[in-house]
């Protein structure tokens, strides 16, 4: 088979090792950051074509036969998120290049958000449950340099906090994969698929599954283990902070969709309905922080919680509808928040603040501003036409499909909650008595705010065009329903 | 001898734990180092412990009767990572205590509103 699904890994490996040769040249630096993600987004858009044409792709690499040697399998569903992630990749190198100040970028900024890039890419394509371990070390790894970039004295106690939470899940990561091989003797994921169901003790395996869901759930910040998520994330500036809120509590959830589609599927009634009352849990937990807080960093962190909840609860429903509506909402979900991490940056470098209560009267200062954060605002809801809906119109229809209904109603109640949220700072920030605005250059704003509106377009044709994607995502959604597809592509090589 | 090594281990991650509840940085750091050595021998332990096995294949041995080595490998990978994760959340208390002026984790609770 074709070594293009390593690409999207290797490619921005390559191009962050020539980045950290010379950390002071400015311009070159931002030249290569930029070209590194474009091609490895292209390296992407063509592995996605690729798989959807001619289904599943698998590397072992070494070429030792499938279940010894470590897999690399590209399902449309990874390859979907391979191509998101580098195209958010590319959007925060662009709208890094105004905000995120020269010292920091001739300090090896751009490597670190490359080699992010590296981990999460990886962490999307492997088929081997150590391995994914592997990779989601690298792109912690990157993420400590990136949240403690700068060494401001908030960032400095974050990271603390942040680096303790993840070195315990880390450990409890490893002790959950000795469990499994010491069960199962295999760590390849379509060789699990394959013992998993031969083994008639579904009791231990349960224990292991519900241990995965912790280690997972810590990265996915899951209700009750996301205590750590709003004060690390609140911590670095905007440009880093959208990245984070885009793609790493990502990684979690599509470790927990591969895992708990794949093959803990031993004991859905006990491992799939706890799976669904966690994510009710934490849509509700996110729900109360959203409108808790008047600092516009607050508020869509939480959101980013509450949209965990949502994309989970529609895994647990283990039927069609409801893992289509999670692979499009989680989808839509990485792009609106970088889309809306990006505008509340914007109005906080206007107003120099992030509280909402010190804000006041941008329509009138910057009216296009406005009206393109009340679109993503809308998406963000889920308000039709736009990309928040479809995904979560599949999600509550799964739900009702499925036993447990009431968590679609509490999905749908809490849709009002997440567009409140979202239209409080709204009202805060531009309507009422303006306020005193930092002066800032007009090529200085239009630097920042062209990547956005581009996320924002694509966003809305995410949405408005979302027929178009449904191809890819049904087909997505077809391998995830039928393990054997991907067994077979995995082991009969 | 796996019973021996499960005593071993959870008594590894008895400590951690305790050391990780205290307040001092480096108590927590040197418990996340008790921690990741625990999760390690717990991923050879649970891969099998060899006994007599030799632990590659010799002549006259069948393929089937030699030590696994995956265990080995696995943990290798796991060490050098934790390694360097312990060497940095070193380099950051340092840095951390030299900005912020302690170690103690009591005073580093505060958050945007106490600043």
């Amino acid at each position: 088979m074709s070594n293009l699904l390593l690409f999207p890994i290797i490619i921005p490996l390559l191009f962050a090792t020539i980045l950290m040769i010379f950390p002071k040249r400015l311009k070159l630096q931002r030249m290569i950051a930029a070209i590194g993600a474009g091609v490895t987004l292209l390296s992407a858009l063509v592995l996605l074509v690729k798989v959807n044409a001619d289904g599943v792709h698998a590397v072992t690499l070494g070429s030792w036969p499938a279940p010894f040697g470590i897999s690399m399998v590209s399902d449309p569903l990874s390859a979907l998120l391979v191509v998101t992630t580098s195209l958010i990749t590319l959007f925060v190198v662009f709208y890094s290049f105004p905000t995120i100040g020269v010292k920091r970028e001739q300090s090896y900024y751009y490597p670190a958000v490359i080699f992010l890039m590296v981990g999460v890419n990886g962490a999307f394509t492997t088929g081997d449950i150590f391995n994914l371990f592997v990779f989601v070390e690298v792109l912690l790894m990157a993420s400590y340099t990136l949240i403690v970039h700068g060494g401001e004295r908030p960032q400095l106690r974050e990271s603390i906090k942040y680096l303790l939470v993840n070195i315990i899940s880390s450990a409890l990561f490893v002790a959950a994969v000795a469990f499994l091989y010491s069960v199962t003797g295999t760590l390849n994921m379509a060789d699990l698929a394959v013992k998993i169901p031969q083994i008639e003790e579904t009791g231990i395996l349960t224990v292991i599954a519900v241990m995965f869901l912790v280690v997972f759930g810590f990265k996915a910040a899951i209700f009750p283990l996301y205590f750590w998520l709003p004060g690390s994330y609140y911590a670095p500036p905007i440009p880093i902070l959208a990245l984070f809120g885009a793609l790493l509590t990502k990684v979690g959830v599509y470790a927990i969709m591969r895992t708990y589609t794949l093959f803990f599927t031993m004991n859905i009634g006990f491992t799939h309905e706890l799976l669904g009352i966690v994510a009710i849990l934490t849509i509700l937990a996110g729900c109360v922080g959203a409108l808790a807080y008047f600092d516009v960093k607050k508020i869509i962190i939480y959101n980013i919680i509450i949209a965990v909840g949502v994309i989970l609860f529609g895994v647990a429903q283990l039927n069609q509808p409801g893992v289509e509506g999670s692979i499009f909402y989680l989808l839509h979900d990485m792009l609106i928040k970088a889309a809306l991490f990006f505008l509340v940056g914007i109005v906080a470098v206007l107003f120099g603040t992030t509280d909402l209560r010190k804000m006041g009267g941008l329509i009138k200062t910057y009216p296009v501003l406005g009206w393109i954060y009340l679109v993503t605002a809308f998406g963000l809801a889920g308000i039709p036409p736009l990309s928040g809906f479809p995904g979560k119109l599949l999600i509550v229809q799964g739900g009702f499909e499925g036993p447990q209904f009431w968590g679609s109603i509490v999905i749908l109640a809490t849709s009002l909650i997440v567009l409140l949220s979202a239209v409080r700072i709204f009202i805060y920030a531009f309507w009422g008595e303006p306020v005193e605005t930092v002066p800032l250059k007009k090529s200085v704003f239009n630097q920042m705010f062209i990547p956005t509106v581009i996320l924002v377009a694509i966003t809305v044709v995410f949405g408005v065009g979302a027929e178009l994607f449904m191809p890819f995502i049904s087909g997505a959604g077809e391998v995830l329903l039928n393990p054997s597809i991907y067994i077979d592509a995995v082991l009969k090589e | 001898m796996e019973i021996i090594m499960s005593v071993a281990i959870g008594f590894l991650f008895m400590a951690a734990v305790y050391l990780m509840l205290s307040k001092s940085l480096i108590r927590i750091i040197i418990g996340t180092g008790l921690l990741s050595h625990g999760a390690h021998l717990l991923l050879l332990t649970m891969g099998g412990l060899g006994g007599n096995s030799p632990p590659v294949v010799a002549e006259g041995v069948s393929v089937s009767d030699y030590a696994d080595p995956l265990p080995q490998a696995l943990i290798l990978t796991a060490i050098v990572i934790s390694f360097a994760v312990t060497s940095f959340f070193l380099v950051l208390a340092y840095r951390s205590y030299q900005e912020l002026g302690t170690d103690n984790m009591e005073l580093l609770r505060g958050t945007e509103d106490h600043e």
